[in-house]
């Protein structure tokens, strides 16, 4: 049979949730009819969604148990509330009972919803410390990225927190997003209409090469399920490590050389010149397929 | 934000309970349809959110128009709408209830 593939960057959570884990696998937590919507939204008249922009549950992925979370991207940018927040603090914090074989965050978002900022503040640190606490306890969290919003601001910390991060092309993340950084530092800084640069900084592929992300697969779900399902498969064959003080120090001694590495830089370009793409210009055209066959060749 | 119910007799009352069901997305020109047995008798209630004021009068032809195409009985509606045009609306309910009415009770 042949199946049509699913745009992952076109679909609503609902359907990249459907489509990436097993048929009918999906039972939701909190489902929408409960009705757990933003106080806040409501209070200052703005439409609240009946979910608050993120769905919450459990569900098979080839046959391995997972938890799973989608944020709207189209709801708000898939901003962070205090009710969003909340329900995904409660799923990472479930899993610490019901131990998965993995998190799945579908993540979706510009950041911190502004109309609750201080509330979604919190909760953007508590997700921080739900993360890596679940990590602590051997579960490790995904986040999948393939969204018109990508992974800014809050949820930018939070993915890179994750420990596989799963990203196709026209995913982006980054802390403040290109429009902010254009606005504050001005047009010279960051030419936030200049679109290949702005994937050339925080796109797909540039995470990749970094290592950020540590898969790039093609925007269809089905590309999605494939990855996430080789990752639930390594995974379960060697259980995560607890991440300790002394693995997250060294990281950040790793980083910290980064950014010293890549101080004056100005683009993307050099990062991939290094990774031996010798011909810039065909890097954004390159096939998801030959990017991962270069890079893997890369020693 | 506007809210309003509107209830239309239909005389048709969907003989199974279905689990609820929702479809679209709250954002701007979309709308958010939830649909959920548990309306007594043989109405339909649609319980609407609008920010955008002041369209009652259209809201009404378009449920109007809807219940006639799905007179589906017992039923309740919940619309969260960021401004979706009559046909979106239209359109949207439509979704929502073959989805509603697809889902095993």
């Amino acid at each position: 049979m042949n199946v049509k593939p699913t745009c992952y960057f076109e679909a609503s959570a609902r359907t990249r949730i459907a489509k990436l884990v097993d048929p009918d696998s999906f039972s939701e937590l909190c489902p929408p009819h409960l009705r757990h919507s933003s106080p806040h939204l409501a209070r200052l008249n703005a439409p609240v969604a009946f979910d608050d922009g993120v769905m919450v549950g459990r569900a098979l992925l080839a046959g391995h148990p997972v938890l799973i979370a989608g944020q709207e991207g189209k709801f708000n940018g898939g901003a962070v509330g205090e009710v969003h927040g909340a329900k995904l603090c409660g799923l990472l914090e479930r899993a610490l009972s019901e131990r998965p074989a993995a998190v799945l965050l579908l993540v979706d978002s510009g950041g911190v919803r502004l109309h609750e900022a201080n509330a979604g503040l919190i909760a953007i640190s508590e997700l921080m410390r739900a993360v890596l606490r679940t990590e602590e306890a051997g579960i490790p969290v995904f986040a999948l990225i393939g969204g018109s919003c990508g992974a800014f601001g809050g949820m930018g910390i939070v993915t890179l927190l994750c420990t596989e991060v799963v990203i196709s092309e026209q995913g982006r993340i980054g802390l403040s997003g290109p429009e902010v950084i254009e606005t504050v530092k001005g047009v010279d800084e960051f030419d936030s209409r200049d679109r290949a640069l702005v994937w050339r900084i925080t796109g797909g592929k540039l995470r990749r090469v970094l290592g950020d992300a540590t898969r790039l697969v093609d925007d269809d779900i089905a590309s999605f399920r494939a990855a996430t399902a080789e990752l639930l498969g390594k995974h379960a064959e060697r259980r995560l490590p607890a991440s300790d003080l002394a693995a997250l120090t060294e990281e950040h001694e790793q980083l910290s050389a980064r950014a010293r590495r890549y101080d004056t830089a100005r683009d993307g370009r050099i990062v991939f010149e290094e990774a031996g793409f010798t011909e810039l210009e065909s890097v954004a055209l390159m096939p998801v397929d030959d990017f991962n066959r270069h890079l893997e060749g890369t020693p | 934000m506007e809210q309003f119910v509107m209830t239309f007799p239909v005389g048709n009352r969907q003989s199974e309970i279905h689990p609820p069901r929702v479809c679209g997305v709250v954002s701007s020109g979309n709308l958010e349809v939830l649909v959920e047995s548990g309306e007594p008798g043989d109405s339909c209630r649609i319980d609407v959110h609008t920010p955008a004021e002041g369209f009652r009068d259209i809201w009404n032809a378009v449920l109007g128009d809807f219940v006639e195409r799905h007179p589906v009985g017992g039923v309740n509606v919940t619309i969260n709408d960021a401004g979706a045009t009559p046909a979106v609306v239209s359109l949207r309910l439509d979704q929502a209830v073959e989805l509603f009415r697809s889902e095993k009770p």
